[in-house]
């Protein structure tokens, strides 16, 4: 048979279906729009459009907005969905990665240790620094240092165990370094009972209203981790296979696996130093895309990001209007939505994670 | 030059010896029947060869050290069906063919138009191109079965590793895979390595039998040779006859005198 007489047309279902990729964005936008203008104060969509095209030095387009409103949109809002919109990408984008590379469907980005380092470092954070120096100016660092000390822990005590096969063994060393540094911080807290509500909460995961500023630590480090991984997509999908099979096809296993677990987990524990642990966001949302599309990885880890990030924006507005003026911890709500939804996934079969 | 060559070759697990000394020279071209009872180090022997275990001895693709290719590289030349494949259910059929296509691609490089050509032609040949769009877990065991071998195909790998390539199907779906997999072998020239436990299918498809027992080569030559009511009783500790039907070699289990023999001193 001559090739002409094939229809490579045939094989053109490799990336994403384009309805699906509209359907994200336009989810995205909406969450976006809506993260926007709902709060306390209300904006007008013309206004806030008036008001960005100004920004933009659109010519004859001017601001109508006053200067608290002007404040309130360029300095909270818009900071604060942003931020939602980039930990919501992360979040989802390491969670679809790890369920890839451990071939686990219930894999999340917590899995190797990250929120148990995590944590332990904005509990010593909380208990340990005096006040004026915690929050903004060394809790992320010092819940990133925790992730990563704990990931890597991870990652040296699975390599010296199991020389022939990883997923399992480092998932396994994971929960082993989880319950450590857990007990650890339980001690620290124990020890320090006032701190316990401050924690608490950190715990139950919150988006700062802290203008910029948080954006700008995170995002060379979820752009980074986003970009390593996304360019690795196609990696993902020869993993599905098994490391054996993986490898008659000529992919260095372990060391795909290596860099991009190392990026979901950077990516992770940069978004988890300045919100606390958002949980759920990496399950549910790359379930949910391939319970509705199917996907391969080629077009799941793309959707991820556009969908988690939707999904944290609209889950933040839920939080900060459901018992508004106080404000929910987001990790309640996105755990709310969470645990049910997690329930009808296992119903309909693990087959498909 | 022989397609594989074996030479001193041992595999062991952690101080478990499974493999040992095995000396084994593979023609181009040929189609080569691993057998043994379970254990015999079948699978081991295969893994070697594809280089998923490390072994101590040389192993020779196409006269070159089969350590000195790069994983791509051997990627080319080897290909593996697998005894219990992994199909991630919700891969479309050509998506999971187009896998085959992976040690043609740079490391972040998406299939290209020639991929696409050779992965349709792989699924024409394995009559699939009906259910290019179906997605793997919605196929039936035979199908799936294809599906693996279209991407071992789509690989344009020369030497072709198989471990219990029809263990999972009925005795009609084997006859058409093995009858599939011999016709495509003579198109396009390419050697097997299988290993089998139905030894009457196995003597009909292969041209030479390897009976291994223990991590040794017992037997080696043509399925007349090795399929002898001696040699398979001592190895297989089962109690069989050897017929033969229409001029083709059949091995059939009898049953009562085994346990007797086993039990008395």
């Amino acid at each position: 048979m001559e090739a002409a007489s094939v229809r490579p047309r045939s094989l053109s279902s490799r990336g994403l279906p384009p309805v699906w990729v509209w359907t994200g964005v336009a989810f995205l936008l909406v969450s976006v729009v809506v993260g926007t203008l709902v709060g306390p104060i209300e904006i007008g969509v013309a206004d806030a459009l008036r008001s960005f095209g100004a920004k933009l030095h659109l010519p004859g387009v001017e601001s109508t907005l006053g200067q608290t409103e002007e404040t309130i949109l360029w300095e909270l809002r818009v900071p604060r969905v942003v931020l939602a919109a980039l930990v919501g990408a992360t979040l989802a984008l390491a969670g679809a990665t790890y369920q890839g590379v451990f071939r686990n469907p219930l894999a999340d980005p917590y899995l190797l240790g990250v929120a148990a380092g995590a944590g332990l470092g904005a509990t010593v954070a909380i208990a340990y620094l005096p006040r004026g120096l915690r929050g903004q100016e060394l809790l992320p660092p010092l819940a990133f240092a925790g992730g990563s000390v704990a990931v890597v822990l991870t990652y040296a005590i699975g390599r010296s165990v199991g020389r022939e096969r990883d997923a399992a063994t480092l998932v396994l060393a994971g929960v082993t370094v989880a319950s450590f540094f857990t007990a650890l911080q339980s001690f620290v807290q124990q020890r320090n009972s006032e701190t316990l509500q401050e924690v608490y909460s950190w715990i139950l995961g919150s988006l700062p209203s802290s203008g910029w500023a948080d954006v700008l630590l995170i995002l060379p480090y979820v752009t980074v981790a986003a970009v390593v991984i996304l360019v690795h997509r196609r990696v993902l999908d020869v993993l599905s296979v098994g490391d054996d099979e993986a490898a008659s096809l000529g992919v260095n296993v372990r060391r795909a696996r290596l860099v991009v677990v190392v990026a979901a987990t950077v990516g992770t524990a940069a978004a988890v130093a300045v919100t606390g642990l958002i949980g759920f966001v990496g399950i549910i949302v790359p379930h949910a895309i391939r319970l509705v599309v199917g996907a391969n990885y080629r077009a799941l880890l793309p959707l991820s990001i556009v969908v988690g990030a939707g999904f944290l924006v609209l889950a933040d507005v839920v939080a900060r209007t459901a018992l508004a003026p106080a404000e929910l911890p987001i990790g309640i709500v996105t755990a709310f939505v969470g645990a049910p939804f997690f329930a009808i996934v296992l119903r309909t079969g693990r087959g498909r994670g | 030059m022989s397609a594989i060559a074996l030479r001193d070759v041992s595999v062991s697990y952690g101080r478990t010896p499974v493999v040992t000394e095995i000396e084994l020279d593979v023609a181009e071209g040929a189609w080569l029947a691993l057998i043994g009872p379970n254990g015999a180090g079948k699978t081991t022997l295969l893994r070697a060869i594809a280089r998923h275990v490390s072994f101590t001895g040389e192993i020779r693709l196409r006269g070159r050290a089969s350590g000195s290719f790069s994983r791509r590289e051997l990627a080319r030349l080897v290909a593996v069906v697998p005894q219990q494949p992994s199909t991630p259910p919700w891969l479309t059929v050509s998506e999971y063919v187009l896998l085959g296509r992976t040690p043609y691609l740079g490391a972040f490089e998406q299939e290209g138009r020639r991929d696409r050509e050779a992965a349709a032609r792989a699924l024409e040949r394995l009559d699939l191109l009906e259910l290019a769009d179906r997605r793997l877990g919605t196929l039936s065991g035979g199908e799936l079965q294809r599906a693996v071998v279209a991407r071992a195909l789509a690989q344009d790998a020369a030497i072709v590793l198989l471990d219990e390539p029809t263990a999972a199907l009925d005795i009609g779906h084997q006859q058409q895979a093995l009858e599939l997999l011999d016709t495509l072998r003579g198109e396009a020239g390419l050697t097997f390595v299988a290993a089998m436990h139905d030894l009457t299918l196995a003597a009909q498809y292969a041209d030479r039998m390897v009976l291994l027992d223990q991590g040794r080569i017992a037997a080696d030559g043509s399925p007349a040779d090795v399929l002898d009511e001696a040699l398979l009783e001592r190895h297989y500790d089962a109690s069989v006859q050897v017929l033969e039907l229409d001029g083709r070699i059949a091995v059939v289990p009898r049953r009562g005198s085994r346990r007797s023999a086993h039990t008395t001193p």
